[in-house]
């Protein structure tokens, strides 16, 4: 089963096309990143598969369902910022926030809230209201709302703002427990240092077209180039003539499709190597050789 | 999720405020009236305040009265107008609707918690315009705006009960204004604005004769006609068009509210 899938989603608002035949394929159980520069269309598409925009083409199914109000019972959601009755406290707005939908049963209303104060690190919070708390404090409270109902796919949008690194590897530590327990992460971000700690699988949007899904691993392809660090740079410049690509101190780049090979040639000729690392594509390379400029530049 | 709206509506200070205001301002005119001793000359100010010298039994119409051209509306619409676009623009309503919450279930929600507020607001007002009438003035049988015989006890007290139906009916024509354009705004001190405004534009049009024409149409042309529930006989004409125009602004705007909020993306 699929976790969430789209057939030719659209989204046009006038002439402006903001969503352009998007087919997203997150499978069940991936923590699937959702990348894109700014103005991409990854917000559209996240209010699209929470139904809150309507599309103009295109179907979506989310837990195999395309009844969308029926599987979101199911899904944990934070839309960009977190949001909160300010003049209550945290607990009455999980509370309220329970009780205005289905699936959230009274019974255990209290423990699951208590459950999920606990899981984000604001067992403690007391009963100052939110208009009190921190930006961190309201993200962690706006992931507690989305973990009330214990839900099979959490669909997140920036879920690291606010958070300093402390807090943004304590959430990335819940989220990989969460997932590890069953839930499917779909996490939509433009920090890709944060998607690539996290995530196993990613969709890459650009201009409204999702120009890249594949896994993670398959994207970080070896460039050929492989570090070398050596004590004995000069005799291995020698050596290795014309593949050489840079130099820097007793760091070379050398161009290699064998690494294997290039190590025992280093190793026969008597040089010390100290390192010899292949060079993997990063997930920034990637996104950037596949995206355009965001929206907000406007050149 | 109408319990949740009612919850959230008397949880909230603002409301509170509101019902306080509501009551104090009826309740220093009556203490300034009884005081001085001075009511307006008959046919000027508020109905009935020149008679509640006499009679306290009259106050709860007087309160309302007074209270019907600007405070009951604004107040209304304050609440009305916050229901969609409050929720917008606090950022929840996103979260409401991914919830899910039904877009249509959520709308009759927030419209049950205006008219509860509409409810106690206009029972609370007459209650405690009852209490204070009956403190400062003294209660006797009620006499018959058009001669006949007084009125006593149960026949009064039906009397001010049908006055605060028809002032509820009344301003619940306000609380449909209000919540349509909630749906079309994020900002809800626009909504509820621009449905003063409305309502403002009908007051100055039917007072002014060059608009005659479209005057029996105008959303707060019946609004005083509550006067003539305390005639004898009741004289029901103006009541009845008051109330069928009420209904017609109420079904009208509630369908553009549903309307336009059941297929609008929502990006706030």
């Amino acid at each position: 089963m699929t976790a969430i899938r789209t057939e030719g989603l659209t989204k046009r608002y006038g002439s402006l096309v903001v969503v352009d035949g998007v087919d997203l394929e997150v499978g069940d159980g991936d923590r699937y990143g959702f990348l894109g520069p700014n103005g991409s269309g990854k917000t559209t598409t996240v209010r699209m598969l929470l139904g809150l925009v309507h599309p103009t083409a295109g179907s979506l199914e989310v837990l195999g369902d395309a009844r969308l109000k029926r599987a979101l019972a199911e899904v944990g959601a934070i839309v960009e910022a977190p949001a909160a009755y300010g003049h209550v406290s945290g607990r009455k707005n999980l509370a309220l926030f329970d009780a205005a939908g289905p699936g959230g049963s009274r019974r255990t209303r209290r423990r699951r809230i208590e459950e999920a104060l606990e899981t984000v690190g604001l067992a403690g919070v007391g009963k100052r209201p939110v208009k009190a708390y921190s930006l961190g404090m309201r993200q962690r409270l706006g992931l507690a709302a989305a973990l009330l109902r214990r839900p099979r796919l959490l669909i997140l949008d920036e879920p690291g703002n606010g958070l300093d690194p402390q807090g943004t590897r304590e959430i990335r530590d819940l989220l990989f427990g969460l997932n590890a327990a069953g839930t499917t992460l779909f996490i939509s971000s433009h920090l890709l240092a944060e998607v690539e700690a996290l995530c196993t699988r990613v969709g890459v949007l650009d201009r409204g077209r999702l120009v890249i899904q594949d896994a993670l691993s398959a994207l970080r392809q070896e460039t050929g180039r492989v570090l070398v660090r050596t004590p004995d740079a000069a005799a291995a410049v020698a050596l290795l003539d014309g593949r050489i690509t840079a130099r820097d101190g007793d760091r070379l780049m050398v161009t290699a499709p064998d690494v294997a090979l290039l190590n025992s040639q280093l190793v026969t000729a008597g040089l010390r190597i100290a390192e010899l690392r292949s060079e993997v594509r990063s997930l920034e390379d990637v996104v950037l050789e596949v995206t355009g400029p965001g929206s907000d530049r406007l050149a | 999720m109408i319990l949740t709206e009612l919850r959230k509506l008397f949880r909230r200070p603002r409301t509170w405020m509101a019902l306080f205001l509501l009551d104090a301002l009826p309740t220093v005119v009556a203490i300034f009236v009884a005081v001085t001793k001075v009511g307006p000359r008959p046919g000027e100010g508020p109905a009935f305040l020149s008679a509640v010298l006499s009679n306290g039994a009259l106050f709860p119409a007087a309160a309302l009265a007074i209270v019907l051209p600007l405070f009951l509306p604004i107040s209304v619409a304050v609440v009305a107008g916050d229901a969609i676009a409050g929720e917008a623009s606090g950022g929840t309503l996103r979260y409401l609707l991914a919830r899910p919450v039904g877009r249509t279930r959520l709308l009759v929600a927030k419209l049950v918690s205006a008219v509860a507020f509409i409810v106690v607001a206009v029972v609370l007002v007459a209650a405690t315009a009852f209490v204070v009438g009956a403190h400062l003035f003294g209660v006797h049988p009620l006499p018959a705006l058009s001669g006949g015989p007084p009125l006593s006890g149960p026949a009064a007290t039906s009397r001010i009960a049908l006055t605060v139906v028809y002032v509820g009916w009344s301003m619940l024509g306000v609380a449909a204004v209000a919540l349509f354009l909630s749906t079309v705004t994020d900002s809800a001190l626009g909504a509820a604005l621009g449905a003063l405004a409305v309502l403002v534009a009908s007051q100055v049009l039917v007072v002014l004769d060059a608009a005659a024409a479209i005057r029996p149409y105008l959303p707060t042309r019946y609004w005083l006609a509550f006067v003539d529930l305390f005639r004898t006989p009741i004289f029901w004409h103006d009541i009845v068009r008051g109330v069928a125009l009420q209904g017609v602004y109420v079904i009208v705007l509630l369908g553009f509210a549903w309307a336009n909020f059941s297929s609008k993306d929502i990006t706030s």
